[in-house]
């Protein structure tokens, strides 16, 4: 793969070879490599699920769903079409954790920011090399429970977890998935959650105490501000679901009651826990792409970034509100009127950082010279289909009208306006502005164009449409929906299908860059690009900085 | 390697880190007894309040009290309202019935949880005897009257979320009591 080149490392201490390169690894950029190779596949499965899900909605009706249980079952007959709606259910929660805890965080975290928080800061290495590699392994497990669970009983006579990502009791208790795959789901995000709190007290350690000499806080690239954002609300949050979850499994196996209302439990207080993690959550998905796109930007338009201090800190503002505005997901359990206002008001607060940060990009480009090269496309894509992913959060955001829209497509089409045409364009714009850096070869730029226009066509007909959906009322997470709702399921459908397509052009771009002997330069960006990474050859040498660099 | 004499500094960031998750996974616990008491103190989400007595002066105001029952349907009880609704004047203590009926063929505990609907009525819904705090036994057959004495607070009156309420749902589900007997069977 990758790094079969890389032994022509200079200052290279004969660093074990074969597997042993890997499964041993305390390189940060080996590591960073097989967090992104990871991510790739764990995004294979997702999607999979997802155009599964898009050709079971097609059309009115039950198309696919219950063959596919005869299939992966062999349940027969009405059993099928039983096990098929409950499949359903199962392929949606298992696309939603496959690509929040095994697509967006390994790919961003894991691996973008193990690759690039070291050499941006000018550190020879992540700071416990050691705890590096096992927040990776932890990772392969943690999918495995995951799949695991699919294929053994959850509600009697049924397979797999169907309870959303959410995994809301008492859905989640004995009442609702009786059988071994829930415990499977959730020791599956007890390895993922290990993983993440491990990784987050590595960056933290790393980015407080192994900046190169004159690498203060205030002059560290945007990225690494928000990597750093990132992990403090990993470590503030992520102990929170751990508990939470951990209270489901002892609810489930070992007779507690902290959710079973028969024996005094709450059901919503899981709701409240949850979210308290949940929302912050979401803000670790998307606040490394903020980073990303700002060093995009800047590079692209050959200008540092406008009110970079401001940019740093909205993310910091955007990281503390967060922690106090997880019950807008919430509206509907019966709060007063008072604590509902407290919520929206908190909530239309985080739009002013956000804003910051979408003006101030708009600032960086402003006179700028500009190059519209395949990573800024993907960058403005994502400046643009994530600021309407905002504007229908402002929408959601207040409680009367979430009454109406609570749960239903227009939930839906808003956070995959953030996460996959918000997320998911940032790891692409990425992608393909550091993919020299880290092989040393060259997908030629029209490839990541064209992933770009097809990703960019294809995402809005997929989503655009559910926006009507939801405001005509279909609710999310049902396998069948009225005739009325017919005709935009089915254009989001073939926008599906057409970013399968996208995402073939992404798997070309990669045979392109390993067939072809192009080289990339260690710099192929231009002035543009004044990171330390782009100080270093393409790819980084297995060591770096063995004199630590001195910024100025 | 270049971050040895970084060591002790890097434990130091990493197990103040540590202990910062630590801390908050015991808050998540913390959460539990925590979010019990603010619901007791609040009446958030619609629980209702304990008091020894009425207050002696009810007033004139009156509201509509409805009566709600649920059973597990694993207790093997009829348990329903002896009246479906009552009106009571603000402040005065009232006196309502539930029935339950054990037709399971054997002794069978239960017990209730409870709540009123709206839930901003749950602060000013105060219960002064109810047969749900207390375990309930039942013998084969047995009937027995389940009273449930309470008031609604006149300071619901000066509350803007709940001033306009006339009507307050009390609903009540039985559960079966888990005995170390029966679990074990």
């Amino acid at each position: 793969m990758a790094h079969a080149t890389a032994a022509h490392d200079a200052h290279d201490h004969g660093h074990p070879t074969g597997w042993r390169r890997y499964v041993y690894s305390t390189n940060h950029k080996d590591i960073g490599t097989m967090y992104l190779i990871f991510a790739i596949i764990a995004g294979m499965i997702g999607g999979a699920l997802s155009i599964a899900m898009r050709m079971e909605l097609q059309e009115p009706g039950i198309q696919i769903f219950h063959g596919l249980a005869a299939m992966a079952y062999g349940a027969e007959g009405e059993a099928a079409l039983d096990q098929g709606k409950h499949m359903y259910n199962v392929f949606v929660t298992g696309h939603a954790l496959l690509m929040i805890f095994f697509m967006v965080m390994p790919a961003m975290i894991g691996g973008y920011g193990n690759w690039f928080v070291p050499l941006m800061i000018g550190a020879p290495d992540m700071a416990f090399p050691r705890m590096n590699n096992i927040s990776f392994w932890l990772l392969p497990p943690a999918l495995c429970l995951l799949l695991i669970s699919m294929f053994v009983e959850g509600p009697a006579g049924m397979s797999g977890v169907g309870g959303g990502w959410t995994l809301y009791a008492p859905l989640s208790l004995d009442a609702g998935h009786p059988g071994p795959a829930m415990d499977f789901a959730i020791l599956s995000i007890h390895l993922a959650g290990a993983s993440s709190i491990l990784g987050a007290i590595n960056f933290i350690t790393t980015i407080f105490n192994m900046r190169a000499p004159g690498m203060t806080l205030h002059k560290m690239p945007l990225f690494v501000w928000s990597i750093l954002v990132t992990v403090f609300l990993l470590l503030l949050s992520l102990p929170v679901l751990a508990g939470a979850i951990t209270m489901l499994l002892t609810d489930r196996n070992f007779g507690t009651a902290f959710f079973v209302p028969s024996k005094g439990g709450d059901p919503i207080l899981f709701q409240h826990l949850f979210w308290f993690f949940g929302h912050p959550e979401v803000y670790i998905l998307i606040l490394p792409g903020f980073g990303i796109v700002s060093q995009i930007i800047s590079t692209f338009s050959k200008k540092p970034v406008f009110g970079y201090l401001g940019m740093a800190y909205a993310m910091v503002a955007i990281g503390v509100v967060g922690f106090i505005v997880w019950a807008h997901h919430m509206y509907t359990v019966g709060m007063d009127a008072d604590t509902q206002a407290y919520f929206i008001a908190a909530t239309m607060i985080i739009a002013v950082p956000t804003g910051v940060k979408i003006f101030s990009w708009i600032a960086t480009m402003w006179g700028g010279s500009i190059e519209f090269k395949a990573p800024m496309l993907w960058a403005l894509g994502f400046i643009f289909l994530f600021t309407i992913g905002g504007v229908t959060g402002v929408v959601l955001a207040n409680a009367g009208v979430d009454r109406s829209l609570h749960d239903t497509y227009y939930v839906v089409a808003h956070f995959h306006y953030v996460l996959s045409l918000g997320a998911v364009f940032a790891i692409f714009a990425a992608w393909y502005y550091w993919f020299p850096k880290i092989t040393g070869r060259v997908i030629p730029d029209w490839i990541g164009s064209w992933h770009f226009y097809t990703a960019f066509v294809s995402a809005n007909i997929v989503f655009f449409p559910q926006h009507f959906l939801g405001l005509a009322g279909m609710p999310r997470r049902y396998i069948d929906y009225p005739e009325a709702f017919a005709g935009w399921n089915l254009i989001s459908s073939l926008g599906a299908y057409l970013s399968a397509i996208g995402m073939a052009l992404f798997f070309y771009g990669i045979f392109r860059a390993f067939t072809s002997k192009e080289r990339a330069a260690e710099n192929p960006w231009g002035q543009g690009a004044t990171t330390l990474e782009w100080t270093l050859s393409s790819p980084p040498p297995f060591h770096q900085f063995n004199t630590l660099p001195v910024i100025k | 390697m270049n971050a040895a004499p970084n060591r002790g500094k890097n434990l130091r960031v990493a197990a103040l880190a540590a202990g910062i998750a630590v801390g908050m996974a015991g808050l998540a616990y913390a959460s539990v007894p925590l979010y019990r008491i603010f619901c007791q103190a609040t009446g958030f989400g619609g629980t209702t309040q304990r008091a020894a007595a009425a207050p002696e002066y009810p007033i004139e105001k009156t509201i509509t009290v409805r009566f709600d029952a649920n059973t597990a349907a694993s207790l093997g009880w009829l348990f329903k309202p002896e009246q479906i609704e009552m009106k009571v004047k603000l402040g005065e203590q009232a006196l309502a019935h539930y029935r339950a009926i054990n037709h399971a063929k054997d002794i069978r505990v239960g017990t209730a949880t409870f709540n009123v609907t709206p839930p901003a009525a749950g602060v000013y819904f105060n219960k002064i005897q109810c047969f749900c705090f207390t375990e309930q036994t039942l013998k084969p057959g047995e009937s027995v009257d389940m009273p449930v004495a309470f008031f609604v607070d006149p300071a619901i009156l000066d509350d803007p979320d709940a001033r306009a309420i006339d009507t307050i749902t009390l609903s009540y589900t039985f559960y079966p009591v888990e005995t170390p007997g029966a679990a074990s069977n």
